[in-house]
């Protein structure tokens, strides 16, 4: 059995949730990956390198700059007569794209994988993570899109695979990038971090996620995230949520302040090593999943926070 | 301009799910159910698209059991003008939604859907892309902003690394994230007048799709439990268990 996994790059580098991806679809049989671009041989490259690899295909066209679903979708479609299963992290990209190519292909998807009991069983969360249903699926073909912290990643190097040039599918030219706002940061990817830390509701505005939190994540090479409320409340951009619709992530150290803990901000982070909350509530629900708690106004143990880890 | 928005009916958000004990499935008898939040931003979209004078006439699809009708009938309170029922007492997975969506849109024709980007029950968010591609429309999933101008729906959407905008041609589909709007409680005397508002039932056979489910819940179980830590007394404590005691920094 051959797995196509859809990579994710920057046009140079494979990012983590692909590798993830790609330690999934091991368990599946021999994994062929796909990059597609524009001007992404050096992505293909990266991708080559990747331990478990056996093939990378390489569609570079115009078309594939911006990941669009449509475009992608046909390229999909192409390509799947000579796979099993079809696989992408759940990203907003495969998120987006692996549904259209699993109803193209009239295959019900499996969409945010947690494990793989075999090629045709999978382990997903479903009602925010508070239950963890295994399902079997009849289609002859899978599509399945990978929740990245679930997998440990394949190492970026070590493999050396085969680059094949494949031709580009038809564009249905049907939608058209406009514009991008992507957050700019020097810190860590939220979903790749060793450390997260988090701020909530109790924060209060945007200033003081820079004032309070940005120093401690400086400390710890940490990525910032927020609760869904902090993000509502407009103190942060959309892309550092973390929760059910926000991101999922497991990293070895979560520090979540001034968040309460809904379930929905709780299933994007449980999975984590260890949990931290500084909270001022001591009744406050995040209590319940943290491995260390401080009853504490953030206001006051951020700072302190941010001398004792510069000692 | 006619739009269509999907409406699934779900175990409230507010509801703290329980894994049945014979590991079928999750409890759901007597438990509050409600629109999938998702959804109501849909429709609180298509509304604001009425008033804006975009849309002309809003219809509201819900599929599943008899009582997917309350969940209709809450999107007529919000403005919706009409409904349609698919009844069935068969589990629905979203390949089947999309095929039975798609006979929907063949027959009623509208310019735009617009539905959740996922439902809070198999958090599976696949029916808007999968409608999308059984009618080969364009989609704008996750969408924070939508506006229509002319054959062209402007959609900003939210991706991993902040926002995206893209232009898809009409008709299209568009997913709703959560700050697409913020949806409007319905008052009273539009929910007395939604209780006149017509609802249609059909059946999936008259659609022509068999929903038999393609993938088969084998158990349901509850995720590990986390144990609640210990609480500490200082910063200078939290850093030094965290030091020497979990070693993660």
């Amino acid at each position: 059995m051959t797995a196509l996994v859809l990579m994710e790059h920057d046009a140079t580098h494979i990012k983590q949730p692909a590798r993830s991806a790609v330690a999934a679809a091991q368990k599946l049989g021999e994994v062929h990956a796909l990059v597609a671009g524009h001007n992404v041989r050096a992505a293909a490259e990266a991708a080559a390198k990747l331990p478990g690899v056996a093939k990378v295909l390489l569609a570079d066209a115009p078309a594939y700059e911006r990941a669009l679903a449509e475009p992608l979708a046909a390229l999909l479609m192409k390509l799947a007569p000579s796979y099993d299963h079809l696989l992408a992290p759940s990203t907003a990209i495969g998120k987006n794209v692996m549904p259209r190519v699993a109803a193209l292909l009239d295959v019900q998807p499996i969409s945010d994988i947690a494990g793989v009991e075999d090629a045709d069983t999978f382990i997903r969360p479903i009602y925010a993570g508070n239950a963890l249903a295994t399902v079997k699926s009849s289609d002859a073909k899978k599509v399945i899109t990978v929740r990245a912290a679930s997998f440990d990643p394949v190492p970026a190097e070590g493999g050396s695979a085969p680059i094949e040039e494949v031709p580009p599918g038809e564009d249905p030219g049907s939608s058209r990038f406009i514009s991008a706002e992507l957050s700019k940061s020097e810190r860590p990817e939220l979903t790749a971090a060793r450390v997260v830390i988090s701020g909530g509701r109790g924060m209060q505005n945007g200033e003081n996620f820079k004032l309070l939190i940005d120093p401690v994540a400086d400390k710890l090479g940490a990525a910032v995230g927020a609760s869904r409320a902090a993000v509502d409340a407009g103190f942060v951009p959309n892309d550092y949520q973390v929760g059910q619709t926000g991101k999922i992530v497991a990293p070895d150290l979560y520090v979540a302040v001034g968040i309460s803990g809904a379930i929905q901000h709780l299933a994007g982070m449980k999975d984590s090593k260890v949990i931290v909350a500084i909270n001022k509530d001591e009744e406050a629900p995040i209590f319940q999943v943290a491995d260390y708690g401080l009853v504490a106004d953030l206001f006051q143990a951020l700072p302190e926070l941010a001398k004792e880890l510069g000692a | 301009m006619k739009i269509l928005v999907p409406v699934k009916r779900v175990v409230d958000y507010n509801v703290k799910v329980r894994v049945k004990a014979d590991g079928t499935g999750v409890e759901t008898a007597g438990v509050k159910m409600s629109m999938n939040p998702f959804d109501e931003i849909a429709v609180e979209e298509a509304v604001r698209l009425k008033e804006k004078g975009v849309a002309t006439e809003i219809v509201a699809v819900s599929m599943g059991v008899a009582q997917c009708q309350e969940t209709i009938r809450t999107a007529l309170a919000m403005g919706a003008d009409r409904g349609i029922l698919v009844e069935t007492d068969v589990e629905l997975q979203p390949l089947a939604v999309a095929k039975m969506l798609k006979a929907l849109v063949d027959r009623e024709k509208p310019t735009l859907v617009i539905l959740g980007k996922q439902a809070i029950d198999d958090d599976m968010n696949a029916t808007g892309q999968m409608l999308a591609a059984f009618l080969g429309w364009p989609q704008g999933t996750f969408a924070s902003k939508v506006a229509i101008e002319g054959d062209t729906a402007t959609v900003t959407r939210e991706v991993d690394g902040g926002l995206e905008t893209v232009a898809i041609k009409l008709p299209a589909i568009v997913t709703a994230d959560l700050r697409l709007n913020e949806p409007r409680y319905a008052s009273l005397p539009n929910i007395m007048k939604a209780r006149k508002k017509p609802i249609e039932t059909v059946k999936p056979a008259d659609l022509g799709v068999d929903p038999t489910p393609r993938l088969t819940v084998v158990r349901v179980v509850e995720p590990p439990k986390r144990q609640a830590g210990r609480k500490v007394a200082s910063v200078h404590e939290l850093v030094e268990k965290l030091k020497n005691e979990a070693k993660v920094i």
